[in-house]
């Protein structure tokens, strides 16, 4: 029995950020940054953009990909790390949004960057054991950065949605990985407003070892190597370490750049790889194989092998696509009004 | 029905009064219009008030002042509807003479604004407007107004400038009425010069924050022997229109001020050509504008000239707000009606002094709440 | 301060647009109520607002209401929808000095207001420029 996705879609917040303007404030040497980055600017949520919100958009985006009636949808799960309230699910508020309450299934999920993959993981795997005929999984996040440190750089807000049947799929799973260890490289305690990060401990131990394990997993599952994917996709913390594990499993720049969104849109976190995996499927033809492996720190991988069906170029023009939003009309902000944005300044009490 | 007179006025001077409660406000003005009309009792009184609850923690104002007074056990009658509070409230107190119902009746309106702080006086002045599909996406009154406007600068081609002439007109005048809250000369530069509160208003197109009071007695005609002349009640009229402004039929219009004007000119049996002056809502300059349209005075779209060309100034073809108006005179919310009463009584009394419309014969007065959601206008005459 | 019953009733408003169409004269209300403004009928047919739609009118908040300062200054206009409806909503990721009379917008999903720091985060429609 095929199970897969039946519409998807994404939404990139409109406020741009270029890494100068932050390093200016810090007196960073912004061309370093950069380079060592692989960023050059970053997606920032305008203070009436939220988690919630931009899950919205990118659902209702999915459901008309899908073509189905939202009432059908049994399950919705928001994976992020900046839920809008510590206790009162996004899930719900989104159910409601997109018509898709009351006979539905709803939980909340927290996995730092992974969060997104799991609520596609487990909506899958329902539909998969005939639960319900549609499930949604969504990953979207609009995560802070310390002020001053390497995270502000990079944090960003983006959402993406997929929507999991069994038929008129856009593109079948053929497999699905989890890997997963207690691993302290990035955390956040409760009523910490900022995340804390174990520095260069967050490369080799934490990213580097679940992705590329994931990835190694899943093909050997699968019997597969590089070359029997057209593309790849990496959850994106910057733009570097995608590229190298990309290159270290032996994936080319051909397969791997499509997905790659961090260098202009930041890191969405529970957004990044749905995100990446949006924008290969807004441009992917029938057949071609994608490999996509998702990062959470604490840590751990979720692996997943899509293939692309026929349905595909009937849904890609639906609704907007998510290098279009990146692409398309922008607006620049300084780092004073990118610091009233997110809440970094001190407000009088209201 | 009976006909119906004015024959006493009171007002103090409005502002921020720091020192006075709203009960020494009130009791104030009330004491000098019953002295100014010679009696001795009222049998009943009423008081607009947009809201007492908000602004004072204070209800049940009908008893509350009526105690003041000393009167009990006469009715007492808090009447709202929100900036039309006062002229809402002299109607009702017309009506109740004009059936018979009383003899003797005080009108008059309360509000005290400054005992909260800016943010709950704009929520309380929001309260006029829809609340979940106006002010719920964090539009305030001077935004709405400033939507009217850039309709009514689209359409007739009305502009910054001529706005401005309005709150220069009714600064000039309000330099003539002592009571006024802002007695200074401002100019157009000043005006569009100032800080923009919500795009294209500024902060001297809007009438201001204010505490007062003012009070009129109300008597049967003919009255024999009274203490000053009486001024007739020619008509008295009201009308509503949607909640929202988004819901009007036309933005740039306001049909309730149209519909009461209508009514009224047809009870007095005049037309706006008869009119010696006008007291009208001036709750910021683009409404002024609009109501002397929605009056017959200028045609439609035509509003923007008046002040500018002269026509609504003191001496004037048509004198519009000899008082200094909301903007100058001050606007707590209750007592803007009825101090539009007194400043006509006044004037066809030939009491105006320094600001005098001269031969007045024939005054109108327009109350208006919210974006023109209800509108009030009474014609007086010499009895 | 909105408070939980107040918000939650108005969220097949605020949420899905849903509004009454009267079933003698075919005037959209929104949001829906018991007696038609035109013909007085009472008795209506559920539909859903129009998604898109051109601005009627326009201003810039610089002097913003209690809950709003953090986005102030912001644009409140009157979109007139595509259907003919008329609503008040923010205008936002727009450039202020462009907005202009008679420009297409579309609606978005957005949060429009939070009870301070403690109490509901309430969501509702805001409008966008047409055009990614």
């Amino acid at each position: 029995m095929s199970i897969g996705i039946v519409g998807y879609g994404s939404y990139v917040p409109r406020h741009r950020i270029r890494l100068e303007e932050i390093a200016k404030v810090w007196g960073a040497d912004a061309p370093a940054y950069k380079r060592g980055l692989g960023l050059r600017e970053k997606s920032v949520p305008a203070p009436d953009q939220d988690t919630i919100t931009m899950s919205v958009e990118a659902a209702r985006r999915a459901i008309v990909r899908a073509g189905i009636d939202p009432v059908r949808i049994g399950a919705i799960y928001v994976g992020s790390e900046s839920h809008p309230y510590a206790v009162k699910p996004s899930g719900t508020v989104v159910a409601e949004a997109i018509g898709a309450t009351p006979e539905i299934h709803c939980a909340d999920l927290e996995f730092a960057c992974k969060a997104g993959s799991e609520g596609m993981y487990i909506a899958m795997a329902l539909v998969k054991a005939g639960e319900m005929d549609y499930a949604l999984g969504i990953g979207a996040d609009t995560s802070q950065g310390a002020p001053g440190d390497a995270l502000e750089y990079s944090a960003s807000a983006g959402a993406a949605a997929f929507i999991f049947g069994r038929e008129r799929l856009v593109a079948e799973c053929e497999h699905t990985y989890a890997y997963m260890t207690d691993t302290p490289d990035f955390w956040r305690r409760e009523y910490q407003f900022y995340p804390r990060h174990a520095g260069r401990f967050t490369g080799e131990p934490a990213y580097f070892k679940h992705v590329l394990a994931c990835a190694r997993g899943l093909m050997e599952r699968s019997g597969t190597t590089p070359s029997d994917f057209r593309w790849c996709v990496f959850h994106q913390p910057n733009g570097k370490f995608p590229q190298r594990a990309a290159s270290e499993l032996g994936f080319t720049k051909d397969q791997h750049d499509q997905g790659l969104l961090s260098p202009t849109l930041g890191n969405t976190y529970s957004g990044s790889s749905p995100m990446g995996l949006s924008a290969v499927l807004d441009v992917a033809a029938s057949g071609d194989r994608i490999l996509m492996v998702s990062y959470g720190s604490g840590s751990g991988s979720d692996g997943f092998i899509w293939r692309v069906t026929d349905r595909i170029t009937e849904v890609q023009h639906l609704a907007v696509q998510t290098r279009e939003q990146l692409e398309g009309r922008r607006v620049y902000i300084d780092y004073g009004t990118y610091s009233k944005f997110r809440g970094k300044i001190r407000m009088g009490a209201e | 029905m009976r006909d119906v007179a004015v024959i006493g006025v009171g007002m103090n001077r409005w502002g921020e009064l720091w020192e006075k409660s709203h009960r020494r406000i009130w009791t104030e003005a009330a004491l000098e219009a019953i002295a100014d009309a010679g009696v001795d009792h009222v049998d009943a009184l009423y008081v607009g008030c947009m809201s007492g609850g908000l602004f004072m923690g204070q209800e049940h104002l009908g008893a509350l002042l009526a105690d003041q007074l000393g009167m009990g056990p006469i009715p007492g009658t808090r009447v709202e509807s929100a900036c039309a509070s006062g002229g809402l409230a002299f109607r009702q107190a017309y009506l109740a003479v004009a059936s018979g119902e009383h003899d003797i009746v005080l009108a008059s309106g309360l509000e005290k604004m400054t005992d909260v702080d800016g943010g709950a006086a704009t929520y309380a002045l929001s309260t006029a407007a829809d609340q979940e599909y106006e002010c719920y996406h964090g539009i305030t009154f001077p935004g709405l107004y400033a939507m009217m406007a850039r309709v009514h600068m689209h359409r007739y081609g009305t502009t910054r400038e001529q706005l401005a002439r309005v709150a220069v007109k009714n600064h000039a005048n309000g330099l003539l009425n002592p009571l006024a809250q802002f007695q200074s000369r401002i100019t157009v530069e000043d005006v569009v010069r100032s800080v923009l509160v919500a795009d294209p208003l500024r902060v001297l197109d809007c009438s201001p924050i204010t505490d007062g009071a003012a009070a009129v007695i109300l008597a049967a005609l003919p009255q024999k022997g009274s203490k000053r002349e009486p001024v007739k009640v020619a008509a008295s009229a009201a009308a509503t229109d949607t909640i929202a402004l988004h819901d009007r039929e036309d933005i740039a219009w306001l049909r309730s001020t149209d519909v009461a004007a209508a009514k009224a000119y047809a009870q007095a049996g005049i037309t706006p050509e008869d009119l010696s002056f006008c007291e009208v809502h001036d709750c910021f300059t683009i409404a002024e504008v609009m109501v002397i349209e929605a009056l017959g005075l200028t045609g439609r779209g035509k509003g923007g000239e008046a002040a500018a060309s002269g026509m609504t100034a003191l001496g004037g073809r048509v004198p519009v707000n000899p008082s200094g108006g909301l903007k100058s005179k001050g606007h707590p919310v209750g007592a803007t009606g009825i101090a539009q009463v007194r400043e006509a009584v006044l004037q066809l009394r030939g009491e105006s002094e320094g600001r005098q419309v001269e031969g007045a014969r024939w005054g109108l007065t327009q109350n208006m709440g919210g974006t023109g959601a209800s509108s009030v206008v009474h014609i007086f005459t010499r009895a | 301060m909105i408070g939980s019953a107040r918000y939650w009733r108005e969220i097949p408003q605020r949420y899905r647009y849903e509004a009454a169409t009267c079933d003698a004269c075919g005037k959209i209300h929104f949001p829906p109520r018991l007696v038609c403004s035109s013909c007085r009928g009472t008795r209506f047919s559920r539909t859903t607002l129009a998604p898109e739609g051109a601005v009627e009118t326009f201003t810039i908040i610089r002097v913003p209401p209690t809950g709003f300062t953090a986005e102030t200054p912001y644009a409140v206009g009157i979109v007139r929808l595509d259907d003919g409806v008329k609503v008040t909503a923010q205008i936002v990721d727009a450039d202020l000095d462009e907005l202009r009379i008679g420009q297409r917008v579309r609606v978005e999903f957005r949060r429009v207001q939070k009870e301070g720091e403690a109490g509901l985060l309430c969501y509702g429609y805001k409008f966008v420029p047409v055009g990614v």
